[in-house]
C-alpha cells in the first residue's frame, strides 16, 4: 500500500507543475489590460505611472522570473494581493471557500442519495417500466441546464404562491438552521443534475456485476436477494462509481458558480465572477490555483481509496 | 461457463448506400435515438433558416405590446421591450447550433490530432501530452471559458475557439484509447510489415477504425458546447446583447421581468433542454450501434 501511495504521489508532480503553468499563463496573457483599467480611473495617469505600476506588479521582469517568483510565493501560501481591494487573496479565499465547499458537499450528498438507490433499482429491475422512468429521468437531468432549473425555482413559486427561496446569506456557525434552509435549494438543484451521470454509472456497473459468477454462487447458497445485492454486488459495483465522483468534481464546481450567482451565495464562484469583471487577475489565478490543486487532491484521494477498496489495484 | 462463439461473417450485398442502411437500422433498433436525431435535425433546420422563419425583427421593439402573454400574434409572448420571444428564440437557435457545431467540429479535429499523436507514437510524446491533458482536465469547462473569454473578449469566434480548445484537449484521451487498441490490430501490423508509410497507416488503417468513437465524441460535444455556451451567456460573459442567446435571454435585465411575464423564463430553457436531450439520446443510440464497448461510459 505504501509503495502504491508513493507511486501516485510521484505521478502527481509533473501534473502539479503543468497546472501551475496553465494558471500562470492564463493570468499573464494580457497583463496590460488591468493596468489600462487602473490608469483610466486616474486622470493624471502618465507613461511614468504605467512603468511604476508595471514594476510594482513585477510585469517588467522576464516571463520565467515572474513564473518562479510567483510559484515560490504560491508554495509558501502567498497568492498575492487583490488589485482593487488591497487584501490578500488567501484571505478572500479563506472566507469564500468553505461556503462553496459546503454547497458542493451538500450537493454530493443529494446526488448520491438520489443516484445510488435509483441506479440499483434500475439495474435490478432492468427493462421494466420503473427502469425506463429512471433512465429517462437521468437523461433529462443531463440535458436540463442548472441555471434554467434555478431560474424556474426562483420565478414560478413566487408567481404562483408568493414564495421565493431565501437570499440573505447567514454563516453556518451563526445560525445553522437558517444557513441550511438557504443552501438546501441550490444544493438540491446541483445534486440533481450531478445525480444523472452517477445513476447511469451505478446501473451499468450493477448490471455488469450481477452477471458475475460470485453473485450466482451467493444466490445458489440461498442468500436473500437483498443480501446478494447489498453485500456482494453493490460493494464491487460501486468501485468505478467512486472514481466517477472524483471526475465529476470539476463539473460540480462549474455548477456551483451558477448556483451561487442565482441564489446569491457568497462563495468562490461569486468571488471569481466579480474578479473577472474587474480583471482582478491575482484573485482569478488564486481561485484557479485552489480549484486546480483541489481537483488534483480529490482525484488522488479517489485513487488511493480505489487501492483500498480493490486489493487488485494495489498489487499491480 | 463455456459458450461457443460463432465466427461472424460479414455479408454486405445491399445496394443501398451505407448511410441509408444505417439510418434504417437506427430507426428499427433505437426508435428513441432516431427520434432524438430527428429533433436535432429539426433544430438544425430552424437554425439554418432562422432568418426566413422569424415572424418579427429580432430587435424590433414595440412598446404597445410589452410583456404580452403568448397569443396567436406572438406564439411565445413578448418581452419587456415588446420584442417577439419566438423570433429571438429562433435566432438564438441559430447561434447555439452554429457554436455547438463548429466548436464540436474543431474540437474533434484537435482531439484526433492529439489522440493519434499520443496513442500511435506513444513513448515520450504520449507521456508529455497525457500529463498536459491531466492538468487541463483539472479545471472546470465553464471556469476556464469564463477566464479565457474575459481575456480575449466575448464574440462568437472567440467562444468557438475557446470551446474547441477545451473540449478538443479533453476529448483527445478518448481518441487515444481507441487508437491504442486499433494500433495493435492485425491489419495495422500487416501494413507496417509490408512497408507502408506511417502516413498511409494513419489515414487508411487507423482513422477509419476510430471513426465510430469520433462520431460519438462529436455528437456528445455538440450538446456539451451548447450547454456551456448557454451557461457563459447566462453569467453575462457570452455574446453581448442585444444579440439573443438562449442563456442570455434567461439572465440580465430580462430576469427582473420574469415575475411579471413568467413565459419569458420558459422558451429559451425549454429549447436548450429539448436540443441537448435530443442530442444525448441520439448520441447514446449511435454509440450503442457503432461502438458497443463504450456503452454506459460518458
Amino acid at each position: 500500500m505504501q509503495a502504491y501511495i508513493t507511486r501516485r504521489l510521484l505521478a502527481l508532480l509533473p501534473t502539479l507543475i503543468l497546472v501551475s503553468l496553465i494558471v500562470f499563463f492564463c493570468q499573464r496573457l494580457i497583463p496590460g489590460d488591468v493596468i489600462d483599467l487602473m490608469l483610466s480611473q486616474n486622470d493624471l495617469a502618465t507613461d511614468l505611472d504605467r512603468a511604476v505600476i508595471e514594476a510594482a506588479l513585477g510585469f517588467d521582469q522576464p516571463m520565467y522570473i515572474q513564473y518562479f517568483s510567483w510559484i515560490g510565493d504560491v508554495v509558501q501560501g502567498d497568492l498575492g494581493d487583490s488589485l482593487w481591494q488591497n487584501t490578500p487573496v488567501t484571505q478572500q479565499l479563506a472566507e469564500t471557500m468553505p461556503i462553496t465547499f459546503e454547497l458542493g458537499f451538500l450537493a454530493l450528498i443529494v446526488a448520491l442519495t438520489v443516484a445510488i438507490p435509483i441506479g440499483i433499482y434500475s439495474a435490478v429491475r432492468q427493462d421494466t417500466a420503473g427502469d425506463y422512468v429512471a433512465r429517462s429521468f437521468s437523461l433529462l437531468m443531463l440535458a436540463i441546464p442548472g441555471f434554467w432549473l434555478g431560474t424556474l425555482v426562483m420565478v414560478f413559486p413566487s408567481v404562483w404562491w408568493r414564495w421565493s427561496p431565501e437570499l440573505e446569506y447567514v454563516p453556518f456557525f451563526e445560525d445553522p438552521l437558517q444557513n441550511l434552509s438557504l443552501m438546501i435549494v441550490p444544493a438540491i438543484l446541483l445534486g440533481l443534475s450531478m445525480s444523472a451521470v452517477t445513476m447511469r454509472m451505478t446501473r451499468t456497473m450493477m448490471l455488469e456485476v450481477m452477471r458475475q459468477d460470485y453473485v450466482r454462487t451467493a444466490r445458489a447458497k440461498g442468500l436473500s436477494e437483498v443480501a446478494v445485492i447489498l453485500r456482494h454486488a453493490l460493494r464491487n459495483g460501486l468501485i468505478p462509481v467512486v472514481t466517477l465522483i472524483g471526475l465529476q468534481v470539476p463539473l460540480l464546481i462549474g455548477g456551483a458558480v451558477i448556483m451561487e450567482r442565482i441564489f446569491v451565495v457568497p462563495g468562490m464562484g461569486l468571488l471569481l465572477l466579480e474578479a473577472i469583471s474587474q480583471r482582478d487577475y491575482p484573485v482569478v489565478s488564486g481561485v484557479f490555483v485552489v480549484v486546480g490543486f483541489g481537483v488534483l487532491l480529490i482525484n488522488l484521494a479517489v485513487d488511493l481509496s480505489y487501492g483500498w477498496l480493490d486489493p487488485k489495484v494495489r498489487h499491480q | 461457463m463455456s459458450e461457443v462463439t460463432l465466427p461472424l461473417v460479414a455479408v454486405s450485398v445491399r445496394e443501398r448506400p451505407a448511410f441509408v442502411t444505417f439510418t434504417l437500422r437506427l430507426i428499427r433498433e433505437k426508435p428513441l435515438g432516431a427520434f432524438g436525431g430527428a429533433i436535432f435535425v429539426l433544430f438544425l433546420f430552424f437554425g439554418l433558416f432562422a432568418d426566413f422563419l422569424i415572424p418579427y425583427g429580432v430587435n424590433e421593439t414595440d412598446l404597445r405590446v410589452r410583456l404580452e402573454a403568448p397569443s396567436a400574434d406572438h406564439l411565445f409572448g413578448t418581452d419587456h421591450l415588446g420584442r417577439d420571444v419566438l423570433s429571438r428564440v429562433l435566432i438564438g437557435a441559430q447561434l447555439s447550433m452554429t457554436i455547438g457545431f463548429v466548436a464540436a467540429g474543431v474540437a474533434t479535429i484537435i482531439s484526433i490530432v492529439l489522440g493519434v499523436l499520443s496513442g500511435y507514437f506513444g513513448g515520450k510524446v504520449d507521456m508529455l501530452i497525457q500529463r498536459f491533458v491531466d492538468a487541463w482536465m483539472c479545471f472546470p469547462d465553464l471556469l476556464f471559458l469564463m477566464v479565457v473569454i474575459s481575456i480575449i473578449g466575448a464574440g462568437v469566434p472567440q467562444i468557438v475557439m475557446a470551446l474547441s480548445l477545451i473540449y478538443g484537449i479533453a476529448g483527445s484521451r478518448i481518441v487515444r484509447g481507441s487508437v491504442i487498441s486499433v494500433r495493435e490490430n492485425m491489419h495495422t501490423h500487416a501494413a507496417r510489415c509490408m512497408g507502408a508509410k506511417t502516413m498511409h497507416i494513419l489515414v487508411r488503417h487507423i482513422l477509419p477504425n476510430i471513426m465510430p468513437v469520433v462520431i460519438v465524441l462529436f455528437t456528445t460535444r455538440v450538446g456539451a458546447a451548447i450547454l456551456t455556451e448557454a451557461g457563459l451567456s447566462f453569467l453575462g460573459l457570452g455574446v453581448p446583447p442585444p444579440t439573443p442567446t438562449w442563456g442570455g435571454m434567461l439572465s440580465g435585465t430580462g430576469r427582473t421581468y420574469m415575475y411579471m411575464g413568467p413565459w419569458l423564463a420558459l422558451a429559451p430553457g425549454l429549447c436548450l433542454t429539448i436540443v441537448v436531450y435530443a442530442i444525448n439520446v441520439y448520441g447514446d443510440a449511435l454509440r450503442d450501434l457503432l461502438d458497443p464497448r463504450m456503452r454506459g461510459s460518458r
